[in-house]
């Protein structure tokens, strides 16, 4: 197993460029591409090619865990089935019966609205996808979704499941793409207190369960208990969305800012399909409201 | 270069060793989950680096970029540099008892997380948990093992 290797494995000086020199070639090769991928965004190209190889892997490594699930569902007991019929027929009701207002709603939102010329984002039109179980690095929370540029997916594009707002896409493939999710330590959101529009930015933690408010005062008014929605300030996500409820508040006295936790709403460590939303707005609108916009900026949370 | 060269192994345990490094695996797991590409590389730079050599670690380090989704060029470099080192010294680490090779293997798998560490930093992306040490630790603690696997496919062809 360590012994010497024969003739046949052992270097031959004067066959090709020595180690050093082909080291300096490679070290230089990858931080040329470093800096064109970072600093200048050419590489998108290379990219869509290199996921056309990744997506084949990815597939693969998925199918295990796909079959075992798929087998699941097929051997499922008569009564357990029963039982989540029922459960899904009440759900249903329920959900038929909220539907019913919904729409009423809906027509006196697109009234009001229409006097006051203001356009509604609501989100028009949904695909689902589903994620595929691949680990990335460990630290950061990133998913690839099975859907890609084919489909219609752009960078930014909003992610939710059925509970609230999962994550946006960061990196559209062609086939796949990569989302980052709402708790990520890079990833912030535009929110909203439902109970009285006091708005903020809820920041991820790099925890899987928890989201934090670092910006808002200590007289602020917010306590546990209240569900935070996306304000749709930014342009990425929709308003209106559940974002995460509050869990614990802590107002120290000797501190400017209070220390805020949030609990997500979407299932992030549990879901298996997520829906990719498309506004009946192109994404980025920025200057759509610029008022608002530069308002939050210069006092953030200072809105009762 | 190629003559004589079966490099169907190898190409091989590289496949494995991209599959083993995405592969789905509980957290508290996911947080030990050795580099097994990056050993497999290790592996074939110090046994036979004529085989792959740089250009292998280059590619390899190339699938892990696209793979993790980080800026393109991170692994390849990290693992160009760890790589070199091997083909530097793998005369001497082939002669070295097996626990022996280990530590080597310790310290070069430490030497590619710094790699990955200082570029995630300068890319704007630092993740300053010591957890993110632990792969080197256990991979250099299944190196045995899989010297032992390498070696099995390598000496069968």
């Amino acid at each position: 197993m360590v012994a010497l290797r024969t003739a046949e494995s052992r270097p031959i000086l004067g066959r090709g460029p020595s180690p050093g020199l082909r080291f300096f070639f490679f070290a230089l090769l990858s931080i040329g591409l470093m800096w064109l991928d970072q600093r200048q965004g050419y590489l998108e190209s290379l990219r869509h090619a290199l996921s056309m190889v990744t997506y084949p892997v990815q597939v693969a490594v998925n199918s295990p865990t796909a079959f075992w699930d798929w087998l699941h569902e097929s051997f499922e007991t008569r009564e357990h089935l029963q039982a989540e019929n029922a459960q899904l027929k009440v759900r249903l009701r329920d959900a038929d019966f909220r539907l019913m207002r919904l729409v009423d709603l809906e027509q006196e939102n697109m009234r009001l609205r229409g006097l006051r010329e203001a356009t509604s984002r609501v989100a028009q039109r949904f695909v689902v996808a589903e994620i595929l179980r691949v680990d990335l690095n460990p630290f950061r929370h990133r998913v690839i979704v099975n859907k890609g540029t084919s489909d219609g997916a752009f960078k930014g594009q909003p992610i939710l499941d059925a509970s609230g707002i999962f994550g946006q896409i960061t990196r559209a493939g062609t086939f796949s793409s990569e989302a980052i999710l709402i708790t990520d330590a890079e990833h912030a959101i535009p929110v909203q207190v439902n109970r009285n529009g006091l708005r903020t930015i809820a920041v991820g933690t790099g925890d899987p369960g928890t989201l934090s408010l670092p910006f808002l005062a200590t007289n602020a008014d917010i306590k546990a208990g209240d569900l935070l929605v996306s304000s749709g300030l930014g342009g990425v996500f929709p308003p209106g969305y559940p974002v995460a409820t509050v869990t614990k508040v802590n107002k120290a006295a000797a501190q400017m800012l209070a220390e805020i936790s949030a609990e997500p709403a979407a299932k992030l460590d549990r879901d298996r399909e997520v829906l990719l939303i498309w506004t009946n707005e192109p994404p980025i609108d920025v200057p759509a409201e610029p008022e608002e916009t530069t308002a939050t900026k210069t006092t953030p949370g200072a809105k009762p | 270069m190629s003559e004589g060269l079966n490099r169907i192994p190898m190409l091989l345990s590289v496949v494995f060793g991209l599959i083993l490094s995405v592969v789905p695996l509980p957290h508290w797991l996911n947080i030990a989950r050795p580099d097994f590409l990056v050993i497999v590389v290790l592996y074939w730079s110090i046994m036979v680096p004529r085989a792959g050599g740089l250009m292998l670690a280059f590619f390899a380090g190339l699938l892990l970029d696209a793979f993790k989704g980080v800026v393109l060029g991170q692994h390849a470099l990290a693992l160009c540099l760890a790589s070199y080192v091997a083909i530097k010294l793998h005369l001497r680490v082939r002669i070295f008892p097996v626990l022996h090779q280990a530590l080597t293997v310790f310290w070069l798998l430490a030497l590619y997380q710094f790699m990955l560490f200082w570029i995630d930093g300068m890319s704007g992306h630092p993740i300053t948990n010591y957890a993110r040490w632990i792969p080197a630790f256990t991979g250099a603690l299944l190196w045995p093992v899989f010297a032992g696997l390498l070696g099995n496919a390598y000496q069968r062809t």
